[in-house]
C-alpha cells in the first residue's frame, strides 16, 4: 500500500501510522453525555468498502492526513490534509 | 457412527464402503428455538453446547460460506493459558481444561498437543513481568515455570544466543501451552451438534436481522426468512456488518494479521516460541511445515492479505532470534480478518435487543478460546445469565470503564 501526501507526494505505507477511523474528527463538545464520548471512543461502523480514517505522516512531514480508501482492496482513493477536512462534516 | 481404531481396521478390510458424511445437509426450517449466525469455531462450539449442556437441540447454524470457513481453518493453532488479568485467566483457564478432554468429548481427533509453550524475555522489566504473569497463571492452578538464559538453552538449543540486540535473559515455561489441528475443530464440534440434533446450514448468508418492539424476531437469509426468538452473533471479522443488521455500532475494527508456513521439515522446533521483542512467533506442525507469525499490519482492513513492510518485519525477526531457518522456504501466507475490541479482550454478552446475543472481539487469540466461548456463550442464551467466567467480557465495559487491557497499552483501537 502506497498513500500519496498532498505535501509529500506518493510515499511508501512504512512512513504512516494509522490511527483510526474519522470519527476522531467529531470530537463531543463540553458537556456532552457519556454516550456521546463512548460512540466517538470506541464504537465504529467498522466498514467492508469504502471507509475514511486518519494517518500521520511519521517520516514524511508530520501532518494528519484524511485518507479514503476502500478496506477490501487496500485501493487508496483520495487523500487530503485533515486540518483542511471540517470538522465535524467530515 | 463412531470413531475408533477397530472401525478403521474394518474399514480398511472391506473397502471403506462404511464410511459416511460426518454430518448432514438439511434444508432450513421456517422456525427454530435458537439461531447461531456463523459456523466458525465459536459458533459450532456454541451450537455443541447449548445441545449437549442445555438440551437445547432444535436449533440452526447459518453459515454463508462452508463450515470452518473463516479463522477457525487459517490461524496459527496454539492453546494457551497464560493470562495476567482477573476476567481472563479463569475464563482462558476453563478453555484449557476443555481442550484437555476435547477429543474423548467429540469422539474427534483434534491433534491437541501440549508440547510446552515458551515466551521469552530479554531485559530485567521483562522478567519481573514474566515473574509476575507466572504467579497468576499458578494462582489460576494452571503451571508456568521460570527458566534462566540456561534453562532456556536446554530447551532450544539453536536460538541465537550471542546476538547482542535482544540478549535472551530467560523465558517461561507454560508446559499445558501447545498447538491443535484447527479445521479439526470445526469438524469435531461441527459432527458433534449435528449428531445431538442441530441443523448445520451452509451457503446460507444472513441479509438481515427481524426486529419488533425490541424483540428478535428471526433473520432474513438468502434461502428465505427464518423465525426465532434467540439469535446469537458469532461472526469474528465480520461483526460490524452483522451487528450493522440490528442497528448497533460495536468497538470493533477489523485488522489484518498476517501468518507464514513454509516448506515441510523434519522436526526441529518441539515448542511454540514467542519472541515479544521482534512480535514473532513459532510451532512447527505435524506435517512439519514452520508456523509462525507476527503482529498485526495495524490498520482497518477486510482484504484477507497483508503489505509487504510487515511480511519482512516478520522474516527479520525470525532471523534474529533463530536464523536457522533461514534456509527454509516459505510456502504460503495470508491474512485473516481480527475483530480486534479497544482493550484487546473479547465481548460475551446480550445486546440492548431482547434475545440477540453476540460473541465477538477474539481479536488475534479466538482458537485457544473456542471451547470455553461456546460453552460461556451456551450459558447466556440459554439462562440469559453470563457464565461466571466470562462475566467481565461486557459489551458496555468501553463506557463504564471496566477495561480487560492485558497488554496494558491503552485502550484505543490502533493500539491491540
Amino acid at each position: 500500500m502506497r498513500i500519496t501526501c498532498p505535501l509529500c507526494g506518493e510515499r511508501d505505507r512504512r512512513e504512516f501510522y494509522y490511527y483510526g477511523a474519522d470519527d476522531y474528527l467529531r470530537r463531543p463538545g463540553e458537556g456532552a453525555a457519556p454516550a456521546a464520548w463512548d460512540a466517538y471512543l470506541h464504537l465504529r461502523d467498522n466498514p467492508a468498502g469504502v471507509t475514511r480514517d486518519l494517518w500521520y505522516h511519521d517520516m514524511g512531514c508530520a501532518a494528519w492526513l484524511l485518507v479514503e480508501r476502500n478496506t477490501v482492496t487496500h485501493e487508496v482513493l483520495s487523500v487530503r490534509l485533515a486540518s483542511e477536512a471540517e470538522e465535524g462534516a467530515a | 457412527m463412531r470413531y475408533s481404531g477397530l472401525k478403521v481396521i474394518t474399514e480398511g478390510l472391506f473397502g471403506n464402503k462404511g464410511w459416511g458424511p460426518a454430518w448432514r445437509s438439511p434444508e432450513p426450517k421456517a422456525e427454530y428455538d435458537a439461531i447461531i449466525i456463523g459456523g466458525g469455531g465459536h459458533g459450532l462450539s456454541t451450537a455443541y453446547y447449548l445441545a449437549k449442556n442445555h438440551g437445547l437441540t432444535n436449533i440452526a447454524v447459518l453459515e454463508k460460506g462452508y463450515l470452518g470457513s473463516g479463522n477457525i481453518g487459517r490461524n496459527t493453532t496454539i492453546v494457551r493459558a497464560n493470562y495476567f488479568l482477573p476476567g481472563n485467566s479463569e475464563f482462558y483457564s476453563h478453555s484449557l481444561k476443555l481442550w484437555e478432554g476435547l477429543e474423548g468429548e467429540l469422539n474427534y481427533n483434534v491433534m491437541h498437543s501440549q508440547r510446552g509453550l515458551i515466551n521469552l524475555f530479554h531485559s530485567d522489566g521483562q522478567r519481573d513481568a514474566f515473574v509476575r504473569r507466572g504467579n497468576m497463571m499458578i494462582s489460576q492452578g494452571d503451571d508456568a515455570i521460570l527458566l534462566d538464559r540456561d534453562g532456556v538453552r536446554e530447551h532450544l538449543p539453536y536460538l541465537d544466543f550471542e546476538q547482542t540486540r535482544f540478549p535472551i535473559y530467560g523465558g517461561l515455561l507454560h508446559p499445558r501451552g501447545g498447538t491443535a489441528r484447527h479445521d479439526a475443530v470445526a469438524w469435531g464440534y461441527a459432527r458433534g451438534a449435528d449428531r445431538r440434533g442441530v441443523d448445520l446450514i451452509q451457503n446460507c448468508e444472513v441479509t438481515g436481522i427481524d426486529i419488533e418492539n425490541g424483540r428478535v424476531r428471526g433473520v432474513q437469509t438468502t434461502r428465505g426468512a427464518i423465525r426465532a426468538k434467540k439469535v446469537g452473533i458469532i461472526v469474528a471479522g465480520r461483526s460490524g456488518q452483522v451487528a450493522a443488521m440490528a442497528g448497533m455500532r460495536l468497538p470493533v475494527e477489523s485488522h489484518i494479521l498476517q501468518a507464514f508456513v513454509s516448506e515441510g521439515l523434519k522436526p526441529v522446533i518441539h515448542h511454540v516460541i514467542s519472541f515479544g521483542m521482534g512480535h514473532f512467533y513459532i510451532s512447527q506442525s505435524d506435517k512439519g511445515g514452520l508456523v509462525f507469525g507476527g503482529d498485526l499490519d495495524f490498520y482497518a482492513s477486510y482484504a484477507a492479505r497483508g503489505n509487504l513492510p510487515m511480511v519482512e518485519h516478520v522474516m527479520e525477526a525470525g532471523m534474529t532470534l533463530m536464523p536457522m531457518i533461514g534456509r527454509a522456504k516459505v510456502l504460503r501466507s495470508w491474512g485473516g480478518i481480527m475483530d480486534m475490541t479497544p482493550d484487546g479482550s473479547p465481548i460475551i454478552d446480550k445486546t440492548h435487543i431482547d434475545g440477540l446475543f453476540i460473541d465477538c472481539g477474539w481479536n488475534y487469540g479466538g482458537f485457544k478460546a473456542v471451547p470455553a466461548s461456546g460453552w460461556c456463550m451456551a450459558h447466556l442464551m440459554a439462562t440469559g445469565e453470563s457464565h461466571a467466567v466470562a462475566r467481565r467480557f461486557r459489551l458496555d465495559r468501553f463506557a463504564t470503564g471496566h477495561l480487560l487491557d492485558e497488554e496494558g497499552t491503552g485502550s484505543q483501537h490502533n493500539l491491540h
